[in-house]
Order: C-alpha cells, then structure tokens, then sequence
C-alpha cells in the first residue's frame, strides 16, 4: 500500500505506528505534546495517547536523557526529541557517560532501547545553533548507533526499526527535507537499519553521501549524465555501523569516490570513509578517495550557508578532480 | 504554602546594604509574595522594603524607554514579516521588567542576556540596529561585548548563567565595585546549568542577580511544568534570598533589582529575582500560540499592560503633557525608521567571513580550507573578482 506523504509525515505516521504497536513506548521532549513538537513531527500523538505517552518535558535535555535511560531500565522504550540539533549538547555527557556504556558494564544484563531524534544539518536560514551536523560526534562513541534517512520511505521504517532495536539509537532527521514528498509503501518489509542502497547506479564515480545530501548528489548525478558522465550514487543510511560492503562493491565498479556531508570534513564521517575504502580497495582505486563537506569553522550566519553548505558545483567539483587521476 | 518572608534563611549577611528582607506587597497584586508600586489601575502604593523616589524626569525617563523598546520590537516584528528578517523573539509585554532592570544596573555592572533582552540591551546605549543582524543572518552577535558590558545575546537555554556567576566571581576577586545581573526565562530554570550556577554564585558568594522574566511560557509549556514551586523560592535551596516582583509594574522592577544589585556589590552575595510577567506575542515569529494558549489568558494580562499602567500614574499626577506624549510619537517614528532602513541596508559579509576569527592565533587548517575555497570560487572566472561580494542581497 503505497502512499504519498512529506518525511516530516512519513516521521509522524511511524511514531503513531510504533505507539499503537507497543504500549512500553513513550514520546518525549519539549514542546512535543499540544504543540506537536517545533517541526509537527508528534503532531496529533498527544491528543490520541495522552500525556502518559507522549510527554512534555522540563526545558533540560540532560534530565530528558537521563530520565529516559531510567524509564529504559525500567522496561520502556522512550522516544526522545531534542529540539535542535546544536541543544543536544547538555545531554552529551548522559549520552556518552551512560547510555552509550551500560549494556557493556552490565555484562549485556540490562539493555538501553532508547531512540533520540535529532533534526539536524542547515539549509533553512536559521539562526545559530539550528543548522549542525554533529553525527561524527555520536558515531565515534562506542554503544551507540548512529542512523539518517534521506526520503520519506526511510523516515517512516528506519524510525520503527530504531525504536525496536535494543540498542540506544541516535536517529538524525534531515530538517531541510522534512517538507519533501516521497512514496511510502507502509505494507512493505524493509530492509536492513543498517545496510546502505544504492540510490542511483552509475559506472565512472561512487558518491557516498547520507541524509540531506542524498539529494544533492542525486540532482549531481542528473546533472552529469547531461555532460555524458554516470555517477553511482549510494545512500549510506547508517553512520554507525556504517555498510562498508556496499560502498566497496560500488568502487569496485567505478573505481572513484566521492564522501559528500554538510559536517566539517576534518575528523568529519568522511575521514573514515577514506581510510577504510582505501584500505579496502587499495588496487581498484583509479584516484585518491575525495571529500566534500563544511569546513573547519563555525556554521555561518544563514545569510552565508547557500556558500558554506556543499552544493551541486562544488560535487561535480569533486567528480572532476576524481576523474583528472 | 506560606507567603510571609520571601528570604532564604542561609544568606550570609555581612557587608552593609540594604536589607534585602522581602515581605508581602501590602495590598493590590493578587499574586502572593509579589512586591508591587505600581497597580494596574496605575496607583501607587508603598511597600515596607522596597520604597522608590522618583523625580518626575526620572519617571518620564522610563515611559519613554519603554514605549521606544515597544516600538522598536513591533518594528522588528513587521522587517520579519516582510522578509528582512529571518527570525524575530519579541519582548511585547516584557517592557517593565527589562526596562525597570536595565536601568538600576550601573554602567560598571556587566549583563549576560539571553536572546530577548532587547529593552535591558537599549537601557545599556547598545545601538538597536547591532541586535538586528543576528536575527538578518549577517552575524552570530554584532556588537563587542566589552563596550556596554553586555554580553553577546545567548541561544542555548540557560548557558550564560554560569558565564554571568564566573565574571562575578572575578569581579569579586578584584574587590571591583560592581555586580552582574544574568537573565534567563522561567523555561531555563530547569536546566542544569542554571542549578550550576545557583551552587557556584552560592558557594563563592558571587556578586551576581539572577533575574528570571517569568513571562509564562516555554514556548508551549507553562511554568507548572517546570517547576512546582514559584521560581522565586528555589533560591532558597541553595542558600540565598528570592523575590517575586510585578514584572509589569517599572518601577518595583527598577526598586527590586536595584536592591539586589546592591545586596550583590556590598559582597552579600547573589539574589535571585523573579519578575513575573506575561509574554503578550508568540514565543517567536514561528511559533503558533493559538495551538496552546487560550485568547482569555493574553486578554486578562493585556489588562494588566506596563506602559498603560505608567501612563495612567503619570496623567494622574500630572507629570506628562500632551507634549511630552508628541515627542516621544515623533521619536518612536523616527526610531522605527532609522531601523527599517538599517535593516534593509545591512550589508551581507562577504563569502569569506566564513574563515575569519575562527582562531584568536589563526590555524594552518583554516587558513589551507580558505584558500581552496578561494581557488575553487575563482575557477569560476565570470569576471567578478572581488570574492567577498559572491552572495545575493536576497531583496
Ligand atoms: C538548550 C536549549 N534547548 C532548547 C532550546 C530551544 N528553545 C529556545 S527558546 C525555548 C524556550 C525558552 O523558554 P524560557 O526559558 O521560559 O524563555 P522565554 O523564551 O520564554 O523568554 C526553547 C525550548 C534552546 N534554545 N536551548
């Protein structure tokens, strides 16, 4: 049963699912109840579930973590939103000091199925704080797995399966494409949280990219095949673990790679893209592994991210300096 | 719950200064615990520790800070309408208690906002057109902090009150005759940081104010779901005094906070006030009120207005004339244009204020990063060499 909707949607629909599906789970974070969150993405869910389910926390992300870790002890599966990407921050320490640690310290006793939603990246000319990429941050830390949808089908399965997998889940949504419209099969098995898909074959380059840059890449593939180039586009949908294999087999074909991520690219998710398809592919490479990303340096004001954030040019930049090899 | 004494019982009492002992208002507020001067109905009345005497040019001083503060926050409202604005955090209804803090700060006492104080920032002569190009998206502050002793607006909820209780601590250890005033919403007084400040300010008996705008709302929850007991009170747990005060009324606003900054410089240590008030407009020019908020609410505290209030006190005693009210109009007008034009003349930064002040001592990665860019944007070649001029005026 195929349906038409917006990834903010497609996210909406897929919390209603998974609270209907399991009474342990709950919705938390600030604004998320009347106001169905800043995005609507728990729109409607309070006033179907009630504030037992769906409940509107004291402005403290701290205390919003470390609650729900508590609740996950106690056999509930919270679904927490932090509100912006750059107010996950006070929560770190809970995040990486606890939830990413207990499953390990208790033998693999206890188990810490807790889900954080985080909108993330720029693109929608806000002020600062409200347009970064920190999924590096939570990829390096051991425990926790790190996962981005880039359409409204993922949106709507990757949250499902993130909040039934038994590991703490840092689920970044990509705010830019919350009002793009995509098919949803809500009848379908998905595939793997973990694996990555090809999103667009091609034969002369792989670009790896994942969440709001999916897009992009896309629209660069479209533009190559016009100049009579064919880009492989993969989707990586998972930071942690990342799906080596379907990128390594992808280079295999082509023999270049491009790694595309709004996040600055010094210790950015592409250094360990680089390093591992290097390692990996070493004799199929025809030039050096290429990243496009921010740079090492705050995210602008809004009125400069049209020039900060990686655009078509600057990938097909990337492309010809792939191919010059 | 007992309303009597507003104070903490721990507070170390030693320098001079004024008792900072609250009581009750003695009649008018309604609310319990609320110092007030100021009735709606715009009367004066006494209260035992927080008297004020005012001349009359002081009293018209601060009609006409509030009424040019109101008019330089609808002005913004309406460049956010038209598109010149990214975002907008309104102060509509927040006159008193910023206006009535900001004036009983010293020039040497130092500020710590968060993003809405934009009537405390025009009692601190910070040039309105400066608050503006943040929420333009020309700049993540726009103004040197060190100036006007006020800080750079702060976003993360709750941050800058361990900033504001550090610099009091050095104020402190350099026997500075001067204190620090940090405000935060009645949302932040969740946060662990403003709990962490509460402990350090107590701790080193830190020379700062803390002043919660208590105006209702965290965007869409109420202060009940922050906290169970008035803010106020909490200070109490942490060993110094807390006051509520009519955050609508100018002129307890300016007697309370001037007493705190007071108790704070005579090394008496921190104080929390609460300035109860009300947030008249939307949390900001994105969110939908109506999804939360019933219109009765807004409409019994738009009765309860600061401006309307002061007017009223000063017509009774005849301190303003018609005149007065025409020059401040004629100021009002003029202020909203020096800002509609300033806004729409703002300049974009160029493309390569990305990499500038990164580093106080510069890096070689920002510096290698900044000349890629450079190269890159210059294999472009369309003729315009001047780099720094590649972004669109976007009107
Ligand atoms: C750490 C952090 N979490 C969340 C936010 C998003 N946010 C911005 S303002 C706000 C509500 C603030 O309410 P309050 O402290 O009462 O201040 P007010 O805006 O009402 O003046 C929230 C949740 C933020 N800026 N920082």
């Amino acid at each position: 049963m195929t349906q038409t909707m917006a990834v903010a949607k497609a996210l909406n629909e897929s919390l209603r699912k998974a609270l209907e599906n399991d009474p342990k789970v709950l919705i938390m974070g600030e604004d998320v109840g009347k106001l169905g969150g800043v995005f609507r993405i728990t729109d409607g869910l309070h006033k179907d579930f009630g504030e037992g389910r769906v409940i509107d926390t004291p402005l403290a992300e701290s205390g919003i973590v470390g609650t729900a870790i508590g609740l996950a002890l106690r056999g509930y599966r919270p679904v927490v939103e932090i509100q912006f990407d750059g107010f996950v921050f006070p929560a770190y320490d809970q995040i990486v000091t606890q939830l990413a640690k207990m499953h390990a310290r208790a033998l693999g006793k206890i188990k810490l199925p807790v889900v954080i939603r985080i909108p993330y990246g720029g693109g929608i000319g806000a002020v600062e704080h409200h347009s970064e990429s920190p999924e590096a941050l939570f990829a390096h830390i051991p425990g926790l797995k790190v996962v981005s949808p880039s359409n409204a089908s993922d949106a709507y399965w990757m949250l499902q399966q993130a909040i039934e997998c038994d590991d703490p889940v840092i689920f970044f949504e990509p705010k830019r494409r919350y009002w793009d419209k995509g098919e949803v099969d809500v009848s379908a098995l998905p595939g793997d949280l973990h694996q990555a898909v090809i999103a667009q074959p091609g034969t002369d380059v792989t670009l790896a990219a994942y969440g709001p840059m999916v897009k992009v890449c896309l629209e660069a593939a479209a533009a190559a095949a016009n100049e009579g180039r064919s880009l492989e586009v993969v989707d990586l949908r998972s930071l942690s673990p990342i799906d080596f294999d379907t990128i390594q087999a992808s280079v295999r074909r082509t023999g270049r790679l491009v790694v595309v991520h709004e996040a600055p690219v010094f210790y950015g998710a592409g250094a360990e893209i680089a390093a591992r398809i290097a390692e990996r592919c070493f004799y199929h490479l025809e030039a050096p592994v290429l990243r496009v990303g921010g740079f090492h340096a705050p995210y602008p004001p809004a009125r400069l991210e049209e020039e900060y954030l990686p655009g078509l040019d600057r990938v097909l930049d990337a492309v010809d300096r792939a191919l010059a090899y | 719950m007992s309303v009597k004494s507003t104070a903490a019982g721990g507070a170390p009492a030693k320098g001079r200064g004024r008792t900072t002992r609250a009581a009750v208002a003695k009649r008018g507020s309604g609310e319990p615990g609320l110092v007030q001067l100021l009735t709606p109905e715009g009367e004066r009345v006494e209260h035992d520790d927080y008297a004020i005497d005012l001349t009359p040019e002081e009293l018209r001083g601060l009609y006409r800070d509030m009424v040019l503060t109101r008019r330089f926050d609808a002005e913004a409202i309406t460049l956010q309408r038209q598109g010149e604005l990214g975002l907008w955090a309104s102060l509509l209804g927040q006159e008193a208690a910023q206006i009535g803090s900001g004036r009983a700060t010293r020039p040497d006492d130092y500020v710590f906002p968060t993003y809405r104080e934009h009537g405390v920032a025009w009692t601190r002569d910070v040039d309105p057109l400066n608050l503006l190009g943040m929420f333009r998206g020309v700049n993540h502050g726009g103004w040197d902090p060190n100036e006007n002793n006020f800080q750079l607006y702060t976003i993360v909820i709750g941050s800058q009150t361990l900033h504001a209780t550090g610099y009091a601590m050095g104020v402190a250890k350099d026997g500075a005759d001067a204190a620090v005033i940090a405000y935060f919403g009645d949302g932040a007084s969740s946060q662990g940081d403003v709990a962490e400040a509460f402990t350090f300010a107590a701790v080193y008996n830190a020379p700062v104010v803390f002043f919660c705008q208590n105006n209702q709302w965290a965007i869409s929850e109420p202060t009940e779901k922050q906290s169970r007991v008035p803010i106020y009170q909490r200070a109490a747990g942490f060993g110094f005094p807390g006051v509520r005060v009519d955050g609508n009324d100018v002129l307890a606003v300016l007697a309370v906070t001037r007493a705190a900054l007071d108790h704070a410089r005579s090394g008496q240590g921190p104080m929390l006030v609460e300035a109860f008030t009300y947030r008249m407009g939307a949390h900001t020019t994105t969110d939908d009120p109506t999804r939360y908020r019933r219109d009765e609410e807004r409409e019994e505290w738009a009765s309860k207005d600061p401006i309307a209030r002061l007017k009223t006190y000063l017509e009774r005693e005849g301190i303003a004339d018609e005149a007065f009210y025409a020059e401040i109009d004629a100021e009002s007008d003029a202020l909203a244009k020096r800002v509609r034009e300033g806004v729409r003349n703002m300049p974009n930064p160029g493309t390569m204020a990305i990499f500038e002040n990164v580093y106080a001592d510069g890096s070689a990665l920002v510096d290698e990063e900044r000349a890629q860019f450079a190269a890159y944007l210059e294999s472009f070649d369309t003729g315009d060499t001047t780099v720094g001029s590649t972004v669109g005026t976007g009107h």
